[in-house]
């Protein structure tokens, strides 16, 4: 596959009111292949959308390259670039109808009549509009905006489409529907998608690769398990799903990893490269809250932490559980529908073991 | 006490000091339109059409002639109105388009310099144009000395000269209702224009221009009103020589003691104001309607 956007060493810095130099991009260097669906993930601040803006050409770098299809982006205005944006909150011309709304980009360039109303019209038919034709933005749902705004995007056949948080305004519903339903227009259009959202549940749902940014840094690059599974640090296993966090000094090391924690528990780890453990260093670990459980098996049996039941919350399907391990340190357990009969026993001030398989424990840092 | 007696108690002083001395004197202008003039000034209270008369044409010849110069008079104030307002739409957009632009302390820093002739007195300004245009004055002074004209040319005392007064006497009603219309358009619809292929230019006349509508029809109104019915400025910088309906009124008022006839021209122009408003306020309803901004 060839490199369709390549940015390279990209720097920016914004002044802030009060005179401050706010860092937004540090160094990001990333790249995006044909077809490919990439989401920069990060919490508000971090970059995301300033990076978007540099390739849609509306923030210029301090430092570095934006190319896209080989071609150097420096000093090249917006409108002459081959990207389309769906902005935020959609950017609706508000005085003209949908009609136009959508036709605008080949208005534009002066596309002729029939061929424009024929791309209209199929573009219409894609986003499931057909009928609203001379509607004003106004007369819209939130729903029906977001695709007005997607087909104009679209209906120009930019090699790249840029989504500036595009849900972030829809019910929840909606959203999941959209995020299916954006994927599969992704699929038949065969272009690129850079998505922007702090929605880890978005990103992780459609993307095809998910950057994760934070203080305008990329710090992990990888596809949706790849970062769920094996998060690379800290930032990245808080921000996608939830994470216990366990920090300790290593007691044994032989085909189980014995770690003492700071709250004075054991806990034990397989999965690891002997090679890049120094016993004598701080080592952090962390496992998922659904692979902590209440009952154990053949393989759980002897792995468990001991703790105190603080509090039970209903989530819908799952029950989560924060338990104290000592030191006021509070973990959370979620406990799948299939296992809910084992709730019963816990009862708030109870101690309880909760299970674990040392393969799920994973090391985060050891120096 | 409901809220709502309360608010109308609150209101009353205002309405009735707006009813007693806004709507009274135009009752009274409307009811003298109809009075016979009195021979020493004033008015006889017999019914009589001709102050009417002499303007649109039915006047009989006996006691009032019908004279088409009334008719010319407030066709040249349509004019120069007109004009006033093209004019200062033309100076006042592309101000009004950079300014929204700058960072709020230099915008707020401008809008206040446009407001700034509001604090000296209209007629201290006007006789400072009187010395700008007059033929020994600054302007001819300095084209002769540039050599551009040989003898100094008639300024003061033309059309030119009382466009020219109105134009910068209105300015901040042109001005401040443009500028509010086109700060208000989001930035991001301008990116998304360019963002879909439009330059400079197309994203002007596509996305900018038709959003500030409400601008340039308040603003032209906000001219075109005090310009139409103007006296100060044709009498300063107009002389005898550019009448305005304006200056005709007061003339029928002051010197020729002729009330009736005064509150009849006065309706006249009343009347043309109004056609013009009601043209705002439907047009404008109609827009705010269909691009309510979304929410």
């Amino acid at each position: 596959m060839s490199k369709l956007v390549q940015i390279i060493s990209a720097n920016k810095k914004f002044k802030t009111p009060e005179g401050e130099r706010v860092t937004a991009l540090d160094d990001v260097s990333l790249e995006v292949n044909t077809k490919e669906f990439i989401t920069l993930l990060g919490p508000s601040g971090c970059g995301k959308t300033t990076l978007l803006r540099s390739i849609s050409g509306f923030e210029e770098l301090d430092s570095g390259k934006i190319i896209i299809d080989s071609q150097e982006m420096r000093n090249v205005p917006p409108y002459k670039r081959p990207v389309n944006t769906v902005f935020q909150n959609y950017a609706l011309f508000p005085h003209i109808n949908v009609e136009n709304n959508i036709g605008y980009g080949l208005d534009v360039i002066g596309i002729p009549k029939p061929e424009r109303n024929r791309r209209v019209k199929e573009t219409l038919q894609l986003v499931g509009l057909s009928g609203y034709e001379n509607r004003k933005p106004i007369q819209l749902s939130g729903g029906q905006q977001q695709r007005v705004a997607l087909a104009r995007a679209i209906i120009n056949r930019p090699k790249i489409l840029l989504l500036d948080e595009p849900l972030s305004a829809l019910d929840r519903k909606l959203r999941q529907a959209m995020q299916l339903e954006l994927k599969n227009i992704q699929n038949e259009l065969g272009i690129a998608f850079i998505f922007v959202t702090h929605d880890q549940e978005e990103a992780l749902t459609m993307s095809d690769k998910v950057i994760v940014m934070n203080h305008g840094k990329i710090v992990q690059i990888g596809t949706p398990t790849e970062i769920y599974d094996n998060p690379t640090n800290e930032f990245t296993a808080q921000f996608i799903g939830e994470s216990n966090f366990f920090t300790g000094k290593i007691d044994n090391i032989e085909n189980i990893l014995t770690i003492k924690t700071t709250c004075s528990n054991t806990i034990y780890l397989k999965n690891f490269d002997k090679s890049k453990i120094f016993k004598e260093k701080n080592i952090d670990v962390f496992i998922r809250p659904e692979e902590l459980l209440l009952e154990s098996n053949q393989f759980t049996e002897k792995y468990f932490i001991e703790c105190v039941v603080k509090q039970i919350v209903f989530l819908g399907t799952d029950f989560k559980i924060l338990c104290d391990i000592g030191n006021n340190k509070i973990i959370h357990s979620v406990i799948r529908d299939a296992h809910r009969s084992n709730i019963d026993k816990c009862k708030i001030e109870s101690k309880i073991k909760l299970y674990y398989n040392p393969l799920s424990f994973k090391i985060l840092k050891n120096d | 006490m409901t809220k709502k007696n309360r608010l109308f108690l609150l209101l009353s002083p205002f309405t009735f000091y707006s009813l007693l001395f806004f709507l009274g004197p135009m009752l009274i202008l409307f009811i003298f339109s109809f009075l016979e003039p009195g021979i020493y000034g004033g008015v006889e209270w017999n019914f009589y059409h001709d102050n009417y008369g002499r303007i649109l044409g039915w006047a009989d010849g006996e006691f009032e002639d019908f004279d088409i110069i009334y008719t010319i008079i407030f066709l040249r104030s349509l004019r120069l109105a007109l004009i006033t307002v093209l004019i200062n739409l033309l100076i006042c957009y592309p101000a009004a388009l950079w300014i929204s632009n700058l960072n709020p302390k230099l915008r707020n820093f401008f809008i206040f310099l446009i407001t700034l002739p509001f604090f000296a007195s209209l007629v201290v300004r006007l006789f400072a144009w009187m010395i700008i245009l007059k033929p020994s004055g600054i302007l001819n002074q300095v084209l002769i000395s540039l050599h551009i004209i040989d003898e100094p040319i008639l300024m003061l005392f033309t059309e030119g000269a009382v466009i020219v007064g109105m134009v910068y006497v209105l300015i901040p009603f042109m001005f401040l209702p443009l500028y509010a219309s086109i700060e208000k358009i989001d930035l991001k619809l301008i990116e998304a224009s360019k963002d879909l292929g439009a330059n400079k230019f197309i994203t002007f006349f596509k996305i900018t221009l038709p959003l500030s509508i409400p601008g340039i029809i308040g603003g032209s109104i906000l001219v075109f009103i005090p310009s139409l019915g103007n006296f100060i400025v044709p009498d300063l910088l107009g002389g005898a020589k550019v009448m305005m309906i304006g200056n005709l009124i007061e003339q029928s008022f002051l010197m020729g003691r002729n009330w009736p006839f005064g509150s009849a021209l006065s309706m006249m122009l009343m009347a043309t104001v109004v056609i013009f408003l009601l043209f705002y306020v439907r047009s404008v309803s109609k827009y705010e309607n269909e691009t309510e901004t979304i929410k």
